[in-house]
């Protein structure tokens, strides 16, 4: 038998059995059309995070100060406490040229006002690389001053948000702000919608790094964000940073350097590792669709017993009797899962209008593993069902007996 | 052509062994036109099963065409039935989806017959059947007879030796039924082996030969040659 009459035979038996076809076409592609969606929104997820970490800034290192892992060394015979991490500190990290930018920093909570009215809101103390390091965008007027890190300066930039509630629609730059008992003037506000990691940037207000010091009067650093020249660069500034910091501080490792890219590999693995398992468990209900093909089929066999005697008699032998009936369950499942791939696109159009931030996308492993494991099943349940036709016995087949 | 002997066919009912044919020695010439006839149960069905390669016999040799089949196997027989012989079934057998011209090039289609050629051979078929007009007609929009005579189409269009029909006018009024075994008789004209089982006397009799079962045996093989 040719291979496109055997199509034609099987496709034409599906079509014959519609109502029968359409619900196992239904069962498949709800099952497949599950999986492609599902592990569609664990990438969606993935690429979320890892967006919202390359809004961080690039080629990013963040300097705390203390080591985050014992070393696993004999007690230390004196006390001892991580040692602050200084402006100079900061500073000196520029010493190495894979090191473009670094960018010191204070945090601290503080009263804003202007007049009467007032907000709790973070400071944060940085300098003027602090902006583009952070891909920060100014809304208007200008960022912090170029100047020396050391030197205070009583000048400030707003968050919109923080913006809105003291200034109202009324002109904000120019004009000068209270935080404590200090006056600063607002040179500039950051562009709208800075968030990222939870942090919402709308709500603070950045202060040269010197005068926030001099406000939470504290010399050290809360933190310090450095800048590799490039991505290759990104481990050699890890080391030079981590050697220059220990020269500083008499031969201590007391600081810990987090690349953002072994933060985002973390991520990246644990969301992966969901939208697989997501996927698996999505990837059952096609097992359950396998098991209707069967039962489908089996139905389609008792109901078609004399057919079946026909083509005994017409002279085909079981093989070609297994053929046709397996390949019916086969069409079966792959038209079911093409159906399923087409609802999930239309799915993941339609979220994606809903969620326009969310970054839905199926991986294309998604539909494609989808697909093959519809067709394996349906060859795998198709089996029993074609067995049973191919050893049925003519006479009986042929008498209905 | 055909050579049965000793052919013996039991069946296991419960406890009881049902003896379907025993003893059968029987010699069929090519073009040979026989009717079997017979009570119910007395195994002409089986008989026809057996002649048509459906069943096997549990003892006994059945060659055909000079080989011997009982001891081949399923393709084997599978390939002897689709190349030499057509089966005619009281209830047509006809696939309800497939139209008439498709359900008479089912045999071509299982063979593998490319599908130029089978479009030639099922419209000589079509042809010789008279039923041109209804090629593209489906069996639900035919009649009794006409359903009969595709189905007949499919059992000649592979151009078989030996032509099997059980009861092929069962379920046909008289006219038609008529009109169903001219066609078998011409069909044996032509040189085929006609084989009929049937209940009516009246297409008994027209046979060249009558073979009359009684119990799985042969009561009587008689050869007329007063043929209407």
């Amino acid at each position: 038998m040719r291979t496109r009459d055997l199509l034609r035979y099987a496709s034409g038996s599906l079509v014959g059995a519609r109502t029968r076809t359409l619900l196992m076409l239904l069962a498949m592609s709800v099952g497949v059309a599950s999986v492609v969606v599902l592990t569609a929104l664990g990438e969606g997820a993935r690429r979320y995070v890892v967006g919202e970490f390359a809004q961080l800034g690039t080629h990013l290192l963040i300097m705390l100060p203390g080591r985050s892992e014992t070393t696993g060394g004999a007690t230390p015979m004196f006390g001892e406490t991580p040692r602050d991490l200084t402006l100079g500190d900061a500073l000196s990290l520029l010493r190495h040229r894979s090191i473009v930018r670094v960018a010191p920093l204070t945090f601290g909570n503080a009263p804003v006002s202007r007049g009467s009215r007032e907000r709790e809101v973070t400071v944060i103390g940085a300098t003027h690389d602090f902006f583009p390091i952070r891909h920060l965008e100014i809304g208007s007027g200008q960022g912090l001053p170029v100047i020396d890190p050391e030197r205070a300066a009583n000048v400030a930039v707003l968050g919109s948000g923080l913006r809105k509630e003291l200034f109202g629609s009324k002109q904000a730059l120019g004009q000068w702000v209270r935080i404590n008992d200090r006056r600063f003037r607002v040179i500039g506000i950051l562009g709208y919608g800075g968030e990222s990691l939870g942090q919402n940037l709308d709500d603070m207000v950045v202060i040269p790094v010197a005068s926030a010091q001099s406000l939470f009067d504290t010399p050290s650093l809360f933190r310090v964000l450095i800048q590799a020249r490039s991505e290759q660069d990104i481990e050699r500034a890890q080391k030079a940073a981590r050697d220059i910091i220990r020269e500083r501080h008499d031969g201590e490792d007391d600081v810990t350097i987090i690349t953002q890219d072994a933060l985002l590999n973390t991520f990246d693995g644990i969301l992966r590792a969901l939208t697989y398992t997501v996927g698996g468990i999505a990837g059952i209900s096609l097992a359950v669709a396998g098991i209707l093909i069967m039962n489908v089929m089996l139905v389609a066999v008792s109901q078609r017993v004399a057919e079946i005697g026909l083509l005994k008699a017409l002279g085909a032998p079981e093989r070609q009797v297994l053929s046709l009936f397996l390949v019916e369950s086969i069409l079966l499942a792959g038209a079911g899962a093409a159906l399923g791939v087409l609802i999930s696109l239309i799915a993941i159009a339609f979220l994606r209008q809903l969620f326009p931030v969310f970054p839905i996308a199926a991986p294309l492993w998604a539909p494609l593993a989808a697909v093959g494991v519809a067709i394996a099943t349906g060859l795998l349940f198709g089996v029993l069902p074609a067995r049973r036709a191919a050893m049925l016995d003519p006479v009986h087949a042929l008498t209905g007996r | 052509m055909i050579d049965l002997l000793a052919v013996d066919r039991h069946f296991d009912v419960g406890d009881e062994v049902v003896h379907a044919l025993s003893e059968i020695n029987l010699n069929l010439p090519a073009g040979d036109y026989v009717s079997v006839m017979g009570p119910s149960g007395s195994g002409k069905s089986t008989l026809l099963n057996v002649l048509g390669l459906l069943d096997r016999p549990n003892a006994g040799n059945y060659s055909f065409n000079g080989v011997e089949t009982t001891q081949q196997g399923e393709e084997k027989r599978a390939a002897l039935r689709r190349d030499h012989i057509g089966f005619v079934f009281q209830a047509f057998h006809l696939i309800p989806r497939l139209t008439a011209a498709d359900n008479i090039g089912l045999p071509l289609v299982l063979a593998g017959v490319e599908p130029h050629e089978r479009g030639v051979r099922v419209e000589e078929v079509l042809e010789s059947l008279d039923l041109e007009e209804r090629g593209h007609h489906r069996p639900d929009q035919l009649s009794g007879g006409q359903r009969q005579r595709v189905a007949i189409g499919r059992a000649i269009v592979m151009k078989p030796d030996l032509l099997l029909a059980d009861e092929p006018t069962g379920n046909l009024d008289q006219h038609s039924g008529g009109e169903v075994i001219g066609l078998l008789e011409q069909l044996n004209h032509a040189g085929i082996t006609l084989v009929v089982v049937t209940h009516d006397p009246m297409i008994g009799k027209r046979a060249r030969r009558a073979i009359r079962m009684v119990d799985g045996r042969i009561e009587s093989d008689t050869r007329t040659d007063a043929h209407a």
